[in-house]
């Protein structure tokens, strides 16, 4: 009996240090990934990184300013075709649309989500780059955009489902047609979340890739358009990693550092959204 | 008693409330009309051959058990029940000699107003909520005029006049239920639905509001649900007793209370059941 006692005292503390242990190391991580990326590129970010072009091969300095305003058109571009599809789709799904179309829809949003960004790029490539027969900021935004519509829409029908019935009950007992109440009831009620969830769909694919690499391409100067080849911080970064040129590498750290800071920024900014205004009760 | 009937109005309404163009409940005319209603929630009959009429300017009261379906019946005035997709009405209701299954139903729902269960306010100011029915609806005047008479008659403007653009949620319960009273009296409706007001509220806040639908009758028609008979009895002029969705007894209150022309209604309000 004792033994069996003390044999139960012993797994579980065994599992709580397991479990603290593990929860540890998943914020390790990030404050490691963090101590990493300031060691090594700390020390080239300055005012030049974020105002001057890259100089080039063999140059000492030089900054990266076309990479981050080209991420900038990019998430902006993407934002436009993202957020207003996922966004009125995700009212439909919450709203308007019975249980089967529902689950089509939603498990066609849950396999977009998961088809890798590589692909993703094939796409934009196909469908954007191939006609227009040159890489463009637009191919670029537009496989960004594309990753961002089923995020925005699941986030939508989650926080719009979220609000409690009581409250469309509420404007529905005062006249409101279907459309008044969503639009002047269940949409404000829900605003903060989804706004806070496109703010992570956009940090999300700020950091991507792979479908830049053959849509936006890169650029080391100033993008000229829209419908031109950009430099974006992704991109930036692979580049200048795979040179064999040791300034470079340090670039890529300090870009490296620039973009975490961003998606940091963005994610403190969509919880101090969360976190303000009116609160709306559980159902 | 402020809420005491007409000394004359010792019909059995039931009985009287048949047809013809100005119909009437002893001297009151009615407001309403609930004609040979049958509803049902898929195959599931909830009410059956409900009769009964909603006299202008007073406050008619459904009491009965948890489940008699009074609740429903109350739904059915202004058409919410709409909200759930398997259910199905028989029958005619009327609002001053109209069907309202006919009507526009966000029209009708701007005459006949409903206060919920729980408090329900939006999520914006005092101001909004109460301002809300009239925007929506494009009504003309001032909108502070009618948020300041709507707060004047549900018996708030004293306690949040200094304050209307903060949350309705920081205001106690009694009062947010107030404010969706207030917001509901906005839009000037003809008939106002209460369905179980106070059941979430303290009896300091529920009395307030007692009181307030007592003052309100000169104002509109008011059909209150109540699981509460001594609410019913305190506030309503006449009480429709329900049981498994029959209408068992509709009488003015006095005299469903004290004598009451079903058995069933005598057990019930003597507390044998429910």
């Amino acid at each position: 009996m004792n033994a069996r006692l003390r044999w139960r005292k012993l797994v579980s503390n065994f599992m709580l240090t397991m479990t603290g242990v593990c929860a540890f190391v998943s914020v390790a991580v990030l404050f490691f990934i963090l101590g990493y990326l300031l060691f090594n590129g700390g020390t080239s970010i300055n005012w030049a990184f974020f105002t001057q072009l890259p100089k080039p091969v063999g140059e000492v300095g030089g900054g990266m300013a076309n990479a981050i305003v080209g991420s900038a058109k990019l998430l902006l571009a993407a934002s436009l075709l993202g957020v207003p599809i996922g966004f009125l789709g995700g009212i439909y799904l919450a709203e308007f649309s019975g249980a089967t179309v529902a689950s089509v829809v939603r498990y066609a949003a849950d396999l977009l989500n998961g088809v890798p960004s590589i692909v993703i790029g094939i796409f934009a490539y196909a469908i954007v780059v191939q006609p227009f027969k040159h890489f463009s900021t637009l191919a670029g935004a537009f496989a960004l955009g594309l990753m961002m519509i089923p995020i925005t829409l699941r986030s939508t029908e989650e926080f719009l489902n979220g609000v409690p019935r009581m409250l469309r009950e509420g404007a529905m007992a005062l006249g409101a047609s279907k459309w008044k109440t969503i639009s002047t009831v269940i949409v404000p009620a829900a605003y903060r979340g989804i706004l806070t969830a496109i703010l992570l769909a956009l940090a999300r694919v700020a950091g991507e890739t792979a479908p830049l690499l053959f849509t936006a391409f890169g650029n080391r100067f100033w993008s000229q358009g829209w419908a031109q080849p950009t430099a974006s911080l992704p991109v930036m970064i692979f580049t200048y990693a795979v040179s064999p040129y040791e300034d470079w590498h340090r670039q890529a750290w300090a870009a490296g550092l620039v973009l975490l800071g961003l998606i940091l920024i963005i994610n403190i900014l969509a919880r101090t959204i969360l976190s303000r205004g009116i609160a709306v009760p559980r159902s | 008693m402020q809420s005491s009937p007409n000394p004359g109005l010792s019909v059995n309404v039931a009985a009287t409330a048949t047809s013809g163009a100005r119909e009437a409940i002893g001297s009151i005319p009615l407001r309403m009309k609930i004609s040979k209603v049958n509803f049902y929630y898929g195959t599931k009959q909830i009410l059956f051959d409900i009769n009964m009429g909603i006299a202008d300017k007073r406050v008619t009261a459904l009491i009965g058990p948890s489940g008699c379906g009074k609740s429903t019946l109350l739904r059915t005035l202004n058409r919410m029940h709409e909200t759930v997709t398997s259910s199905r009405l028989e029958g005619e209701i009327l609002l001053d000699q109209q069907n309202i299954l006919a009507q526009d139903v966000t029209l009708l729902r701007r005459r006949v107003g409903m206060v919920f269960q729980r408090p329900n306010p939006f999520p914006k100011s005092i101001f909004d909520n109460i301002a809300y029915g009239p925007r929506i609806n494009g009504m003309k005047g001032p909108i502070a005029e009618i948020v300041e008479k709507s707060l004047r008659h549900a018996a708030l403007w004293e306690e949040v006049k200094d304050h209307l653009q903060k949350s309705a949620y920081e205001l106690s319960g009694g009062q947010q239920q107030r404010v969706c009273i207030a917001r509901a009296l906005a839009v000037e409706p003809e008939v106002l639905l209460l369905d179980e007001p106070c059941s979430a509220l303290d009896p300091i806040s529920t009395a307030k509001i007692e009181e307030l639908l007592v003052e309100l009758k000169s104002l509109t028609t008011i059909a209150i649900v109540t699981h509460n008979m001594q609410q019913a009895a305190r506030v309503s002029d006449f009480t429709a007793f329900l049981l498994t969705g029959q209408m068992i007894e509709f009488n003015p209150t006095p005299q469903l209370f004290t004598t009451p022309s079903d058995p069933r209604t005598e057990a019930y309000i003597t507390g044998r059941f429910g």
